[in-house]
């Protein structure tokens, strides 16, 4: 495949704009390929955001043509438009510069949900065996391949409308350690997500299921999470 | 206009998003509705001619449509409501895209019903 | 929206399904003679069924629909303070709550 992409990048902060620049065309080239492209041969004070390369470190994410993805593993040939991309950076966090957006608030989240492992044993103790059949082991697994790549949180327009909401990834991690058997953080992990703009804040329109890159289903962890807090809240724990 | 707004359209492109959207939006008609609804029937208070007299005022074509609207929000927002409670309180189901179209094309019809035996 | 205006809120959701197929029968049912004061009237006076089913329709909705406009301010208008939020909440809930128990009061009485 060859010919040029008319590549439209955001420049500056909040405030900047569209800058367009013509990238050739290459065969299996994905949109960070463009990118990294722009930066070597035309504007090196581009700056942007990618570590790993092959989906594993969830730094790369962007807004290709108005949806979120992660760029690395985005093939430009399945994304083109009218033979044009149009790449700014993630919605829904500030903008540091050009396709770089401030994660801060995403990870403080992480914080706020209590997405960390707090063990119930200590390095004395044998390690406990978890089957993996195990139910909790299932559905512990079921949400654990997530790569913070925040695409679910610049998707959803929950998190858009309500600045305190935890947003779909942190909730899904929160899910994640609510079925480890290992963890013993509930208490408090269910009293934080009750609070609001914890679990009950989503509205199920499932557009972080729609885009995960990992085929992840938050939507899912989050009713799991609904289902525990009133549980919870009706026994009188919370 | 050098500076176009940073956006992204994508939430929106999901039908789950306009499904939510029609459940916000019928909630919100029916509870502006709601207290019309309570004062006209307030009005037996004064009398059962009172009451009547307001009926028969209301007896044409232009409230039998806003009476269709009212059956299909009702109904739109109910079953739309029950979507919601089987997401959260169920085992995860997937298909919730056809679960919503089917809520919508069930409530135009139970609308479409009314608006042919009000007639 | 925290877990106690959550559970607050299904909880009368799940309540006011039936109550509101129920109420949808009734509407087909009356509207297919036409509407008067007199059918509705007679179907309701003196009656503890309506009065109670009405009753409580009256009730949950008051507490689903002020719950449910508290979160569309939150989220769609630039009212951010929980005080003002949970000001009209109230506000709502209870003039809809007195509406209802009104008109119920006026068919059933």
């Amino acid at each position: 495949m060859t010919g040029m992409i008319e590549v439209s990048l955001w420049r500056g902060k909040a405030d900047g704009r569209y800058q367009t620049y013509q990238v050739p065309q290459r065969a299996n080239q994905t949109v960070l390929d463009v990118v990294t492209w722009v930066q070597r041969n035309a504007d090196p004070t581009l700056s942007y955001r990618f570590a790993c390369r092959v989906g594993m470190c969830g730094s790369c994410a962007m807004t290709v043509n108005g949806r979120p993805r992660w760029t690395c593993r985005t093939h430009t040939s399945k994304v083109i438009e009218d033979g044009k991309l149009e790449i700014g950076p993630l919605a829904n966090l500030p903008v540091i510069k050009d396709l770089a957006a401030d994660l801060t608030r995403f990870f403080e989240k992480w914080q706020r949900a209590k997405g960390v492992f707090a063990p119930s044993k200590t390095r004395k103790d044998p390690i406990e065996r978890i089957s993996p059949a195990s139910a909790p082991r299932i559905a512990a697994d079921a949400a654990i391949e997530c790569i913070n790549c925040a695409v679910c949180y610049a998707a959803c327009d929950t998190v858009r409308w309500n600045e305190d909401y935890l947003g779909p990834a942190a909730l899904n991690r929160a899910w994640t350690l609510v079925n480890d058997v290992k963890d013993a953080g509930n208490k408090t992990r269910l009293a934080a997500i009750a609070e609001a703009g914890g679990c009950h804040a989503c509205h199920s329109h499932q557009s972080c299921q729609e885009h995960c890159p990992n085929k992840l289903n938050p939507t899912a962890s989050i009713a799991g999470l609904k289902r525990r807090t009133m549980q919870a809240y009706i026994k009188g724990e919370l | 206009m050098s500076a176009r707004q940073l956006h992204t359209t994508a939430p929106r492109r999901n039908a789950l998003w306009v499904a939510a959207m029609v459940h916000r939006i019928s909630g919100l008609a029916l509870a502006c509705f709601l207290p019309l609804h309570f004062l006209t029937l307030g009005l037996a208070l004064q009398g059962e001619a009172r009451l009547d007299s307001t009926l028969r005022w209301m007896d044409n074509p232009l409230f039998k449509i806003g009476e269709t609207m009212l059956v299909f929000l009702l109904a739109v927002h109910m079953l739309g409501g029950l979507r919601v409670l089987l997401i959260e309180n169920m085992p995860w189901r997937e298909g919730q895209k056809d679960l919503a179209l089917a809520a919508l094309a069930i409530a135009a019809c139970v609308a479409f019903a009314f608006l042919v035996g009000a007639v | 929206m925290n877990v106690r205006l959550y559970v607050l809120q299904r909880a009368t959701a799940a309540i006011m399904a039936p109550l509101v197929i129920g109420h949808l029968i009734v509407i087909f049912y009356a509207t297919s003679r036409g509407l008067s004061a007199g059918d509705i009237l007679g179907r309701t006076r003196g009656s503890v069924g309506w009065g109670l089913f009405y009753g409580v329709f009256v009730l949950a909705v008051a507490i689903h629909g002020a719950i449910g406009l508290r979160g569309i301010l939150a989220e769609w208008t630039p009212l951010k303070s929980k005080g003002a939020l949970d000001a009209l909440m109230w506000l709502f809930g209870l003039t809809l709550a007195a509406l209802g128990l009104r008109a119920v009061m006026a068919v059933v009485l």
